[in-house]
């Protein structure tokens, strides 16, 4: 009897031991996603258990969202963030958090647009992609609604930038995500009309800054990098060029004027920006914080509507047909192309050495880049139109439609 | 709205709330009075971050007490208040409790209060009986809630729906029914379609109620944007049997009237094809009374807006996108004749796309209902 009860608290030691290695084990690998491709905003994830070859199976769960969206999900910990918008004129806001284990809805808050909510068809309101410290989500919409919540729901501010500046707003939609830094949320609030980008006070939403921006839509969002120094940065992207702005104080330390797009935005990678201008133009960043140097420009290299991808060195480029270029980072020489299905819209995110691209309709391609050649290993289709770029947590890629949201990833991880 | 307009209707906002409010248990009443009174530029965000908290945390039975601080709230105010509702109702929802459903129908069916606070009502009344919500619908037919009225609106034309394969004489007289009720632009097209469909089609620019006779003047110069703050004669001294020197010569006021289901005035088709370019469209219109209304205007060129000399609004987006109704401008007309002038700017794009030089106006009220100038 005392051997039985020192052999079953024996095992349950063992099972709390293993089952405390497993959840740090899972702590360390997951890894939050706080806004439009990641935390780093690079669309890469240290997660390695996001799985290659995907199935049926691979769907872990799948919810019904209330309305319309683009924004990619964001994950905090267990929770996962995403934006939608409702409604005839489509002026109904949604912030909504899910449960990431089985995908069950821990709340849900709307709100009412202040400013406009005319968009293009293919896009809604519901486009920007939220950002999070941590500890407060913050959701934009194309109405230029800003919105903090606490992870519980609770409302920590509100702005209505659209009703604030009646002329800024576009026809066609608004999309550029929200970053965070140094304690200062960036909206980039960029348009024909009334364009600005404004720093707000991630405690009160107020105006820390606002600086007028170029009379020109303006889909890009902005790019956060840090400096030698430990710096943070940020950089406004337009069809002028490049701003890079102080985020706590709104000062411009340097333009590049040779022009970029305006709709792939740029990335930050190992001290280099791969800037969507002439083709692609890779900048090197001096670490005094100065202009930038050109490294190289490559018109092969020039990005559709997807965003560019830096991984091991290498540049990959996504047209808007489903051409998938890939380029030495180094030197900017292509290096290979591979005709994948598409349309695309939603930028490639990478995982595990993959890129995992979704195109517009649904279609799910799992890329292996590390050959001489790119290899699709892997397709699922999941039926509904995607525009949004998808998400990385806890060894699962997070794909939303404009009615639906998906946790793909292996069923062992559920 | 400048600012001191602001905290004055704000101010008589607060002043007109109800007796009920006034009997609201003190705390709650410091509390929703904090989150009536945020407005332009974050102002009252510090305060209302903490009122909200307090207002989330009331029980059920106080939500007709939330939802009545929004009469007379700003929009600003109105988004901080209807979170507190879902916040409120979710959390009792999930607690078990129940909503005070006979408490929400009684301030639904009060069309005193403010459009928005009556259809959350409603959609709360609705999460817990569906049914009895199904059942409301048709009393909204005339209601002054726009996404109320909506839905009762489709409720009646997925009536009329139904009947079109036993009786089409019958479905036509409920869609004309369904068609007399809707008032968003969207819904009357679609109704408009489907008695074409049903061989019974009706006048849509009269269903629209666009404001069709006008007269117009141009080109003046738009080279490079400098024609959207440049104030042309029209502008200054509004003669509609002057002539003046244009960007192309001398120029004068001529007729136009549109015969556009879809009310288009389009200076391409009197002027031609011109790049770099101001128009300007005046009309008459007539009203009975002094009245507040709206200029409901669609257009993907550059634009301003006066009525009766005084400026409504501008924009200077060119060929983006254009729909019904993009833009709502509250305006107040005085008795007789009001006059409307319409600045409409080309800019120099090339593309096949950007082509129009035009514009639609409507003159609604609140609701969209059309109103037609009285002469």
């Amino acid at each position: 009897m005392i051997t039985r009860f020192y052999s079953s608290n024996k095992a349950l030691q063992i099972s709390l031991f293993y089952l405390m290695i497993t959840r740090l084990a899972t702590s360390l690998i997951a890894e939050d996603w706080l806004g439009f491709r990641g935390s780093r905003g690079d669309g890469v994830s240290t997660d390695t258990s996001v799985p290659h070859r995907l199935d049926s199976q691979s769907i872990l769960w799948s919810v019904n969202l209330p309305g319309r969206g683009l924004s990619s999900p964001v994950i905090v910990g267990d929770r996962l963030f995403v934006t939608a918008s409702s409604g005839a004129r489509l002026d109904r806001l949604h912030v909504l958090c899910f449960n990431i284990s089985d995908g069950s809805l821990r709340w849900e808050r709307q709100f009412w647009a202040t400013g406009r909510t005319m968009t293009h068809e293919k896009i809604s309101p519901a486009a920007p992609t939220p950002v999070s410290d941590g500890k407060t989500l913050f959701a934009l919409f194309s109405s230029n609604d800003c919105i903090a919540l606490d992870l519980e729901g609770n409302l920590l501010w509100f702005r209505g930038l659209g009703r604030d500046y009646v002329n800024a707003s576009n026809s066609l939609g608004m999309s550029s995500s929200l970053v965070f830094a140094d304690g200062v949320l960036v909206t980039q609030v960029e348009n024909d009309s009334e364009s600005f980008t404004a720093g707000l006070d991630a405690q009160t939403g107020l105006n820390r800054w606002k600086l007028d921006r170029p009379k020109r839509a303006n889909w890009t969002s902005p790019t956060v990098y840090r400096e030698r120094s430990g710096q943070v940065r940020i950089l406004l992207q337009s069809f002028q060029g490049v701003t890079a702005v102080d985020p706590a104080s709104g000062r411009i330390l340097w333009n590049y004027s040779e022009g970029a797009s305006t709709v792939p935005s740029a990335i930050w990678s190992d001290g280099r920006l791969y800037l969507p201008s002439n083709g692609l133009t890779v900048l090197e960043l001096s670490p005094d914080g100065s202009v930038p140097k050109q490294v190289w420009r490559s018109a092969q290299l020039r990005p559709g509507t997807p965003s560019p991808v830096v991984l091991g060195g290498r540049v990959y480029s996504l047209n808007d047909g489903g051409i998938l270029t890939c380029g030495d980072g180094s030197d900017g020489k292509r290096l290979w192309q591979l005709r994948i299905k598409g349309p695309f819209s939603a930028t490639p995110i990478s995982a595990g050495g993959r890129l995992y691209c979704v195109n517009e309709v649904g279609l799910v391609q799992v890329v292996d880049p590390s050959q001489n050649e790119g290899t699709v290993t892997s397709e699922l289709a999941l039926g509904q139109t995607v525009i949004g770029t998808p998400s990385i947590s806890t060894g699962s890629l997070f794909v939303r439609s404009d009615g639906m949201l998906w946790r793909i990833g292996t069923p062992s991880t559920r | 709205m400048t600012v001191a307009s602001f905290w004055l209707l704000s101010a008589l906002a607060l002043g007109l709330q109800s007796a009920t409010l006034a009997a609201t248990p003190p705390s709650l009443k410091a509390s929703l009075k904090s989150l009536r009174s945020v407005g332009p530029e974050g102002l009252g965000n510090e305060l209302a971050k903490s009122a909200w908290r307090r207002v989330a945390s009331v029980e059920a039975r106080s939500l007709p007490l939330v939802l009545e601080s929004m009469d007379g709230a700003n929009d600003y105010a109105l988004n901080w208040l209807r979170s507190a509702v879902d916040a409120i109702a979710q959390r009792e929802t999930l607690s078990g409790r129940p909503l005070p459903v006979e408490a929400l129908h009684r301030f639904l069916r009060d069309r005193n209060h403010h459009p928005r606070a009556r259809r959350l009502a409603f959609e709360l009344i609705r999460s817990v009986q569906p049914e009895m919500a199904r059942s409301l619908l048709p009393e909204f037919l005339d209601d002054p809630a726009p996404e109320l009225r909506r839905d009762a609106v489709q409720q009646k034309c997925d009536a009329a729906e139904a009947k079109v394969v036993l009786d089409k004489s019958i479905a036509v007289v409920e869609y004309r029914k369904a068609l007399a009720f809707a008032r968003e632009a969207d819904q009357l097209d679609s109704i408009a379609k489907k008695l074409k469909e049903l061989g019974s089609p009706v006048n849509l620019s009269r269903t629209f109620g666009w404001v069709t006779a006008w007269k117009l003047i141009g080109p003046f110069d738009n080279t490079t944007g400098v024609g959207f703050t440049r104030p042309y004669p029209p502008e200054t001294s509004l003669d509609l049997s002057s002539e003046f020197d244009g960007k192309t010569g001398r120029i004068k006021w001529a007729p136009y009237e549109t015969t556009d289901d879809y009310g288009m005035v389009n200076f391409n088709a009197p002027l031609g094809t011109l790049k770099g370019v101001v128009g300007y469209a005046a009309a008459e219109f007539w009203s009975k009374s002094a009245r507040p209304v709206q200029i409901r205007l669609g257009s993907q060129n550059g634009w301003k807006v006066w009525v009766n000399g005084k400026p409504t609004f501008g924009r200077d987006e060119y060929h983006r996108a254009s729909e019904i109704d993009q833009y709502r401008m509250p305006v107040m007309l005085v008795p007789g004749r009001n006059l409307i002038l319409v600045k409409c700017l080309q800019n120099e794009q090339t593309e096949d796309w950007a082509a129009e030089w035009q514009f639609q106006l409507r003159v609604t009220d609140e609701q969209g209902t059309p109103l037609l100038s009285s002469q």
